[in-house]
């Protein structure tokens, strides 16, 4: 089972025409700076986003149904913890919204908690976790309802730069103990390193290069892949 | 000390009314000018702005302001210092209050009111007669028994021997009538001059056991007055004839 | 610490306002017959006035929370239509609040008096009964909730409902489990805006309800009858209404409003 997505949005200024596909245990970073379109592609993937293209997973196709239906889960930016819910019932949230019943939904949450090392953190609140736990938490929360996509949002940049190395490894590690599809969005380096096999550059809504990091160092196709992929001056 | 001033008004009006001269020149012409608060009754709204208007074309130097409202509440601001020169109740109750504040002497009554049965003008309920309170079919209105018409109307079916079936106890004379000219009530007790002034509105109905319950309309200039002598000169205008042939035309009758 | 940046100067002003706001319930407390308070709030028809008005206010206020509140949610969203009717959903919110309620009670019994646009096809008589003194009250009182509601909705954050709905929640379950308890505190502090307001209610209640003892006769009314007949009286009824409504609103804030806030 992939992924296979046309994406074809108008916002405003923007105008994205995206075609990409993800396959199992192979995932996709969505690079490319500010205002790209990298965000709006997840959010028509996603169907927070109205798109004029076609998205299916296997045979599936996702186009005709509404966000609640299309199980894809999401990992937001500022990752949107539901600041009244304790870390437990943010991520029994998505097992009880889908019909789990109240006791069965905790106790899921609870083995994701301990899968990500979470379980001590159970009776906080949003407000009382630091960046990196906020971080795995929403991953926690969004893996807890069995999502066949797993789209990521620049899940690293609002964490402070000294602790983004640690959790950036932590993230890899669980990652690659989920078996769905993977979209990551970001526009560092090091993230995709770490996190990604495939590579799209996305520049003004359409995509300017394609491949595996490698192939990018090797021929940058723009000037913005060139500074991307250029090695950090020391000192 | 200013009681014969008062007097000497009234004396003057009462003659030139009973000599019936067309003009009369009053004593004290030249010190009745300013201006004269009269704080009087809700009810007298239309005839005291007509008297006011009778009375400087009399006395071209004098202005009347007015401020009218609910009898009791216009004692409780004339109890509390309000600026006024001349007090005009609906009830003797109210007036009461104003003279035990030592704030008022003498008051004369200047006019009577008589209930009458206010119906809406196609009488739905077909009222007769005050025996049609008692019938629990009707939807009535009275006017609480805290305000002068409430106590008029509860005199006049405890002297007919009536136990009413009342829906609403309004707050004054005014909203018996809008719920009587809306509608919403079959009937309800007003005094003569209201269902006058509602006009085609509502139908007014005489009934024999008003005249147990008349309501008496006190008068007087206040000894705090800053302008005492107008104050009279408004006060025996009132009683004067022409006064009293304004306040008759409106459905009140005489002292 | 957060440094405050208020300036000496605002005291003044701050300070007329609280003078105008305070010192007439001073006067009322100092004027008030405090000898015969006992005997006169022991009086029955005082205890009846005082238990219909608590039984309506609180009605009125389970009513307009379970209208008042979609209607805020509507009208928070209201942003991207066009503009008249937009415009005209906010006016008609905001007409009860200026509105004198006496004009508001009148308008009540033309649409649901016995000749009224509705009232005349009606096979029961509502003004002149408890449910009418209901319906008064939810007329002028919900729309503070309405205000109050919207502008919690507008200031919370639309994306959790986004996250939400990723998350597998139907529009039902994100209402329910989502946007109501972020706007929580904004519900209850427009709750009690409208039950103190629903509880002070006169002029549409007694236009529109009329005034029977144990009926429709609220403690307000009750109290402005008194007043023509003895002052001190209505003094005492108007100093328990405003220790009723003083209370509820100290007690019930303290009891609500955590674990919401954090």
């Amino acid at each position: 089972m992939s992924l296979a997505a046309q994406l074809r949005v108008k916002r405003g200024d923007l105008s994205l025409e995206l075609e990409l596909s993800v396959d199992p245990g192979r995932t996709l970073a969505l690079v490319g700076p500010n205002g790209a379109g990298k965000s709006t592609a997840l959010g028509a993937i996603a169907g927070l986003v109205p798109n004029e293209g076609t998205v299916r997973v296997g045979d599936r196709v996702l186009d005709e149904l509404p966000v609640e239906q299309r199980r894809v889960g999401c990992v937001f930016q500022d990752y949107l913890l539901f600041p009244h819910l304790t870390v437990l019932e943010n991520v029994a949230f998505g097992p009880r919204a889908t019909g789990m019943p109240r006791s069965a939904a905790r106790q899921a949450a609870s083995d994701w908690l301990a899968r990500l090392d979470l379980a001590a953190l159970a009776q906080r609140r949003p407000a009382q976790l630091s960046g990196g736990q906020a971080q795995r938490v929403a991953l926690a929360r969004a893996l807890a309802t069995d999502p066949e996509v797993l789209l990521l949002d620049e899940p690293l940049a609002a964490l402070d730069v000294e602790i983004r190395a640690d959790v950036r490894a932590e993230l890899a590690t669980h990652l690659a103990d989920y078996a769905g599809l993977t979209i990551v969005v970001t526009h560092s380096l090091a993230d995709v390193t770490a996190l990604a096999l495939d590579v799209i550059v996305l520049e003004r809504g359409r995509a300017t290069q394609r491949g595996s990091l490698a192939e990018l160092t090797a021929a940058p196709a723009t000037p913005y892949v060139e500074r991307l992929t250029r090695p950090a001056p020391v000192g | 000390m200013r009681r014969p001033l008062v007097l000497a008004a009234l004396a003057a009006v009462a003659l030139t009314g009973c000599a019936a001269v067309p003009e009369p020149a009053p004593t004290n012409e030249g010190t009745v000018a300013g201006t004269v608060t009269v704080f009087a009754a809700a009810s007298l709204t239309e005839s005291f702005q007509a008297i006011a208007d009778a009375f400087t074309a009399e006395h071209p130097n004098v202005q009347v302001t007015f401020n009218f409202g609910g009898s009791s509440g216009l004692a409780t601001q004339i109890v509390e210092g309000a600026p006024a020169d001349v007090f005009a109740a609906a009830s003797p109750a109210t007036m009461t209050t104003v003279t035990d504040a030592g704030l008022a002497t003498d008051p004369a009554d200047f006019a009577t009111n008589t209930l009458e049965i206010a119906v809406p003008t196609d009488n739905p309920g077909g009222v007769t007669g005050l025996a049609d309170f008692a019938n629990p079919d009707l939807a009535i209105a009275l006017c609480a028994a805290e305000v002068p018409c409430g106590a008029a109307a509860a005199k006049a079916l405890d002297a007919a021997g009536i136990v009413a079936s009342v829906d609403t106890y309004e707050q004054d004379v005014r909203a018996v009538l809008t719920k009587i000219e809306l509608g919403e009530v079959d009937a309800g007790l007003v005094y003569r001059t209201d269902v006058l002034a509602a006009g085609a509105k509502v139908k007014g109905i005489e009934f024999p056991e008003a005249s147990g319950a008349i309501a008496r309309y006190p008068i007087a200039a206040l000894t705090a007055s800053a302008n005492p002598d107008s104050a009279a000169a408004f006060a025996a205008f009132v009683l004067s004839d022409a006064g009293q042939r304004i306040l008759q035309k409106a459905g009140f009758g005489a002292p | 610490m957060r440094r405050s940046f208020l300036t000496p100067a605002l005291w003044i002003p701050a300070g007329l306002a609280i003078a105008l706001l305070g010192l007439p319930l001073v006067a009322l407390i100092v004027r008030a017959p405090w000898a015969q308070l006992p005997e006169l709030l022991s009086r029955s028809e005082v205890l009846q006035a005082l238990g219909l008005s608590l039984g309506t206010a609180s009605i009125a206020t389970v009513v307009s929370l379970a209208l008042g509140i979609p209607l805020a949610l509507v009208l928070a969203r209201s942003a991207d239509w066009p503009a008249v009717p937009r415009r005209l959903l906010r006016a008609l919110v905001t007409v009860p609040l200026v509105l004198p309620p006496v004009v508001g009670g009148v308008a009540l019994l033309l649409l649901l008096g016995r000749r009224g646009l509705i009232g005349q096809f009606l096979p029961f008589q509502i003004p002149f009964s408890t449910t009418a003194v209901v319906i008064a009250q939810v007329f002028v009182a919900m729309p503070f909730l309405v205000l109050a509601v919207e502008s919690a909705v507008r200031a919370s954050d639309r994306r959790f409902e986004t996250a939400a709905a990723t998350l597998g929640a139907t529009r039902w379950t994100i209402l329910r489990r989502v946007t109501l308890p972020l706007v929580a505190p904004g519900v209850s502090a427009g709750a009690l805006l409208c039950f103190t307001r629903a509880l002070g209610e006169f002029g549409a209640t007694i236009t529109f309800a009329g005034s029977f003892p144990g009926v429709t006769q609220t403690l307000p009314i009750a109290t402005y009858l008194e007043l023509q007949r003895d002052p001190d009286a209505a003094i005492a009824l108007s100093l328990t209404l405003m220790v009723v409504s003083v209370a509820v609103l100290v007690t019930l804030r303290d009891r609500w409003v955590p674990g919401l806030t954090s």
